[in-house]
């Protein structure tokens, strides 16, 4: 069964399962420089123009995949060449327009902007056009097309533009590092930094918890991912890496709909606090609503303080699908308590720099967290696990409205409607990734089932509702 | 007296909920609140041995049906 969606993935994966392998070695600063001939072997190119482009691009990577330009405080980076310069031409009439009488492209554009030649084919007026993209939606032939980039398509909350040298450049002031671009780049020409060697150097520190136990918190997701295994056996797997134990993040999760629910009842109105994405773009860009952002820890910092808090020799790695935590965790309030963040991805690239072929392992289990913890992972699970913390609380009189954002463009809709004040909702759940975490960019897969497995697991946890799930932690 | 019950996966699906909440409630009973500080782990690494439950660094095997019983002979008898 295939372990990626793309084949960009795979070859990031490559670069990654190697730096980590001669980490481990303690083989990495003398074999740097072997790296990206090992990755592109021979003299035929199989991506670029010639293998010479094609290592030096891997050389970029490798430098991403040991943390990237520490100049940089962006998670997420260009590797400028290895952007290919896509053509950035907007909206465009192809040859497909078949000059018809309907005209349906002029009505719907409310600039002006289309025009006819004489063969009464139509025309974008560059000047007028505002990238609404209303004419490529009703043409009869799709004889309009959008030539916008992949990386700008993908990033809607505007931070990618072109450079001089027209190659992508990222504006940190309104970046949230959620990933969109890293994922949607055919050229993966963008790349999150990895934080994989900080985790390896606390694996082998730790010697197998003489030193001090470390401690993998799981995001929830990880229950639509490696797919071509059992959970139990991947939980298996990363205590064969060396980590002392698995904990959900699910329970942070229950920790936080609790708290958030009591919060929302006490303050009438509140944004969510647990997707980083969704709440540095409130950051950046709504600062005027950043009152309204739950106080709570997000469930990983949540769930990580209360390890450290009842350990005093943890140390704790999370794992998930998101490059937005990776900059999370640089935060001063939750620095304490996580010491790195890992995405899936870079938990596949550690297991086979490991050769640990999670298939063969026996199934280990996983189970702290309730249900409604669990379902955090997709959209609308956070949105019904506040309802229920309400209802658990005894503060159902508090009658919840929420606006379930999939995605950072409903985000932005629904914080727009609320700077407007004409949002009819009292709860704004934001999920900066399409469907929620398990759209996150730093999936291995993403995948129409995704959903329904998130749901499964969340069926198959022992606790049924949330205060049951936390008793244990009091 | 320190008392930690491994709230980890394995011994969580043998029943340290109902392990812990008995003890809580034991030693709200036996008002030994200021005594007993009662706290949770995730994994002592002795899966096979769930519920694991420490007093003072030993370890114990519980289930939620033998909780009451050591309960009385290694927390109340050992501070009475």
């Amino acid at each position: 069964m295939r372990k990626f969606d793309t084949k960009i993935q795979h070859l990031k994966y490559k670069v990654l399962r190697e730096v980590a392998r001669q980490a481990w070695n303690d083989t990495l600063y003398d074999n740097l420089l072997d790296i990206p001939k090992l990755i592109v072997p021979g003299k035929v190119p199989t991506m670029r123009c010639c293998v010479y482009k094609e290592r030096a691009i891997v050389s970029e990577r490798v430098k991403l995949a040991m943390g990237g330009n520490k100049e940089n405080p962006n998670v997420i980076e260009v590797i400028d060449i290895a952007c290919d310069e896509c053509p950035v031409g907007g909206y465009e009439v192809t040859n497909a327009c078949r000059g018809c009488l309907a005209h349906r492209c002029e009505d719907v554009c409310r600039f002006g902007a289309i025009t006819f030649d004489r063969d009464h084919a139509a025309h974008i007026d560059k000047s007028k056009c505002r990238e609404c993209g209303q004419c490529a939606k009703v043409c009869p032939y799709t004889a309009i097309v959008s030539r916008k980039r992949p990386c700008q398509n993908a990033c809607k909350v505007k931070a990618i533009s072109m450079n001089e040298n027209k190659a992508a450049t990222i504006d940190n002031d309104k970046c949230i590092s959620c990933g969109a671009c890293v994922y949607q780049c055919p050229f993966g020409a963008i790349m999150d930094k990895s934080f994989m060697l900080n985790a390896v150097d606390l694996l082998k520190k730790s010697s197998e918890g003489r030193n001090y136990k470390l401690y993998a918190v799981v995001a929830p997701s990880i229950s639509s991912q490696f797919t071509y295994a059992k959970l139990g056996q991947v939980i298996t797997g990363i205590k064969e890496l060396g980590f002392h134990t698995v904990v959900e993040a699910a329970l942070g999760a229950d920790m936080v709909a609790l708290a958030e629910s009591k919060e929302l009842a006490e303050k009438g109105f509140l944004t969510s606090s647990c997707c980083p994405a969704f709440v540095e773009y409130i950051h950046k860009s709504f600062l005027e609503l950043e009152p309204f952002v739950s106080h709570n820890l997000s469930p990983m910092a949540a769930i990580a303080k209360y390890i450290k808090e009842t350990d005093e020799n943890a140390k704790v790695i999370f794992i998930g699908p998101c490059t937005a935590k990776k900059a999370e965790v640089q935060k001063e309030s939750v620095k304490p308590y996580v010491d790195a963040a890992l995405t899936f991805e870079e938990l596949q690239a550690l297991f086979d720099s490991r050769d640990i072929d999670i298939t063969t392992l026996e199934q280990g289990v996983l189970d702290n967290a309730s249900y409604f913890g669990r379902i955090f992972a997709r959209c609308g699970g956070l949105s019904d696990a506040v309802a229920e913390g309400l209802k658990e609380q005894g503060l159902d009189s508090f009658e919840l409205k929420s606006c379930s954002c999939d995605g950072i463009e409903a985000c932005r809709t629904a914080l727009i409607k609320k700077s407007k004040n004409l949002l009819d909702a009292n709860f704004i759940e934001g999920m900066a990734c399409s469907g929620g975490c398990i759209g996150g960019a730093g999936c291995l897969t993403h995948g129409a089932k995704s959903k329904s497995d998130v749901d499964k697991y969340g069926n198959e946890a022992m606790e049924k509702n949330i205060s049951d799930a936390v008793s244990v932690l009091k | 007296m320190k008392v930690t019950v491994c709230i980890g996966s394995s011994c969580h699906l043998k029943g340290s909920r109902q392990v812990v909440e008995q003890l809580q409630h034991q030693i709200s009973m036996n008002d030994l609140k200021d005594s007993v500080e009662l706290g949770g782990t995730f994994c002592m690494g002795k899966c096979q041995q769930g519920v694991c439950v420490t007093v003072d660094d030993k370890c114990f095997s519980v289930t939620p049906e033998t909780v009451s019983e050591f309960f009385r002979t290694e927390i109340l008898e050992k501070l009475t």
